[in-house]
């Protein structure tokens, strides 16, 4: 496939419809909640777009990312969009290996320096480099060299974004996300373990279109992580009429009622789950019954635990409060036993005031 | 510190403080009132000490005509916010599972958007309360710095948990945190300030009647 054909020729060229790739527009501008008119606007700009580079680096990571994005469907839109853009380097999917593939990723590289999209999934071991290296170069290495001519980085999945499972505590090998080696590039968050692959593809076609998108305090594209699980989330109306499920085999579980006493972290979870669902829109873990775990937020891993509610605290409250009971016991004790010796002296030293006193005073 | 580490420092460290001083607190005033102890009455009983303390636990919840005539509005107002408190407090079904968490009792609570309008009462009551407080010249000059701390410690919680139920300006982490933030700091203040009244009015209010119910006088 030639770099140099548009990927609007490049579509054409593969039998896909105007119809259908129109269809891809429109939904990508109604994730993005944009207005029908800019519809024709996504068209023109990709229709118009030469293959970008794309070199994508895996680190410390179960290469969920990639297969999210990778088995969505079949032959889907997404995928012939990916196959436009040229991805020079992946070591999952591509079939270099060895020196054959780091030379791919050193051409690519230079052929597009200051031009190409770098994709990271996977957390950076920032204890000891040695934790996990490529063709002998450590993952901190790789990632700064990389990203020293990128135009942009799409950190994607929870371990590239904030650290995710290998920063879990006690973070063995010190993982750190790819915002906290690289300062000086715009870096697009994706987060979730894995993200939406209709997300994913979505971020790049935004990226692609208008350039860098409006990103949250995170990092993370708003059009995508704008609205919080539980604000979209199907079973908020239980929620709000104070049904929920207590167990996952009760009478409320049965009947679809709200699990936030299970340990939903949807209030706190932002992400695109209850909107654009997975699996082609099937469903997603809330509708499969399963609280959401919270993974596209940042330690999602050590939030408290995966079942415990979001309003419950951490540690053993009753225990505490026993041995508060205890100190307060002997503190207590300790200073009424002195208020009382005061209480005591007061009345021992008290002057008795005669009729004689107050003649005198007078 | 992201939001989200710092809601969980509010869940796990902060929370544990708080209870902490909260209730080491509430085992030493009450010790302190306790220890002084009282002169033995030596009278004759000419009543039941304890009926009369039981007796008037319920009725000093109960404004006479005169009092209500002086002070209606004091008396309503207080009656909303106390009891717009206690709803929001105690049948808010997450905060319930608190209360489970730490004593293992649980009761059925109300829909949230019924919780989120008795809220919202509440903090009229309180704000009606406040202006009441500053504009008469009796009260003004009645109240002192911890009057006001108080109002600000009890009225802070209603209004981030409203933020936080509503998402409003902040991301939801850190609305719920500065929720929780909010309910810590009226724990803390709570043994040390007027508060503490929620807990010591029921023995000031029974020692007032047992006082009466020996001397054989009705209170």
């Amino acid at each position: 496939m030639s770099k140099d054909k548009t990927l609007g020729e490049t579509l054409q060229e593969r039998g896909i419809s105007r119809r259908s790739f129109l269809k891809f527009c429109a939904t990508t501008a109604s994730m993005m909640a944009l207005p029908p008119a800019m519809i024709p606007v996504i068209a023109a700009t990709l229709e118009k777009l030469r293959r970008p580079s794309v070199i994508w680096l895996s680190f410390q990571e179960c290469t969920g990312c990639t297969e999210s994005l990778t088995r969505s469907h079949s032959a889907t839109i997404e995928d012939l969009i990916f196959d436009t853009i040229s991805l020079d380097y992946h070591h999952t999917l591509q079939a270099a290996s060895g020196s054959a593939a780091e030379q791919a990723r050193e051409e690519a590289m230079q052929e597009n320096y200051g031009n190409y999209i770098l994709v990271v999934d996977g957390s950076i071991p920032g204890e000891n480099n040695g934790y996990s290296t490529i063709a002998g170069i450590s993952n901190k290495d790789m990632l700064l060299e990389v990203a020293a001519g990128a135009a942009a980085i799409v950190a994607v999945g929870s371990c590239a974004t904030f650290g995710g499972i290998p920063h879990a505590d006690p973070n063995p090998t010190g993982a750190v996300s790819v915002s906290d080696l690289v300062k000086d590039k715009a870096i697009v968050n994706v987060p979730g373990c894995p993200p939406i692959p209709a997300v994913i593809t979505g971020v790049l076609v935004q990226f692609l279109t208008f350039g860098l998108p409006e990103l949250d305090q995170l990092g993370r594209p708003a059009a995508f992580y704008g609205n919080s699980i539980h604000d979209r989330c199907y079973r908020r109306p239980f929620y709000d009429k104070g049904l929920f499920a207590n167990s996952f085999d009760d009478e409320g579980a049965k009947k679809g009622w709200c699990l936030f006493k299970l340990g939903c972290k949807g209030p706190t979870t932002y992400n695109a789950c209850a909107t654009t669902k997975w699996n082609d829109g099937t469903s997603f873990p809330i509708e499969a019954g399963h609280p959401c775990l919270g993974c596209s937020e940042p330690d999602f891993w050590d939030a408290g635990g995966f079942y415990k509610a979001l309003s419950i605290p951490t540690e053993d409250i009753g225990k505490t409060a026993v041995y508060a009971g205890a100190a307060g016991l002997i503190a207590g004790a300790a200073i009424g036993a002195s208020l009382r010796a005061r209480k005591q002296s007061a009345v021992k030293n008290h002057e008795r005031v005669t009729i004689d006193d107050l003649d005198q005073e007078s | 510190m992201t939001d989200t580490e710092f809601l969980l420092w509010v869940r796990g460290p902060a929370f544990s403080a708080a209870t902490f001083i909260m209730c080491a607190g509430l085992v030493i005033r009450f010790l302190e009132i306790f220890l002084l102890g009282r002169k033995a009455d030596l009278a004759e009983a000419r009543g039941s000490a304890a009926a009369g303390g039981f007796r008037t636990l319920f009725r000093r919840s109960i404004p006479d005509a005169g009092s209500f005539q002086r002070s209606g509005f004091t008396i309503v107002s207080g009656y909303i916010f106390h009891i717009g408190l206690f709803i929001v407090i105690f049948l808010f079904v997450p905060h319930i599972l608190v209360f489970e968490t730490v004593s293992g009792l649980s009761w059925p609570g109300l829909p949230s958007n019924i919780i989120d309008a008795t809220n919202v009462v509440t903090m009229i009551a309180l704000l009606a309360v406040l202006i009441h407080r500053v504009k008469d010249p009796v009260m003004r000059m009645l109240s002192e710095f911890n009057d006001y701390l108080v109002w600000f410690v009890t009225f802070l919680p209603l209004l981030t948990g409203y933020l936080a139920f509503h998402r409003v300006a902040l991301s939801a982490p850190m609305l719920i945190g500065l929720h929780i933030l909010s309910v810590e700091l009226l724990m803390v203040l709570f043994p040390f300030t007027k508060l503490s009244h929620a807990f010591t009015l029921w023995m000031a209010r029974w020692y007032n009647g047992a006082i009466a119910g020996y001397k054989g006088v009705q209170s």
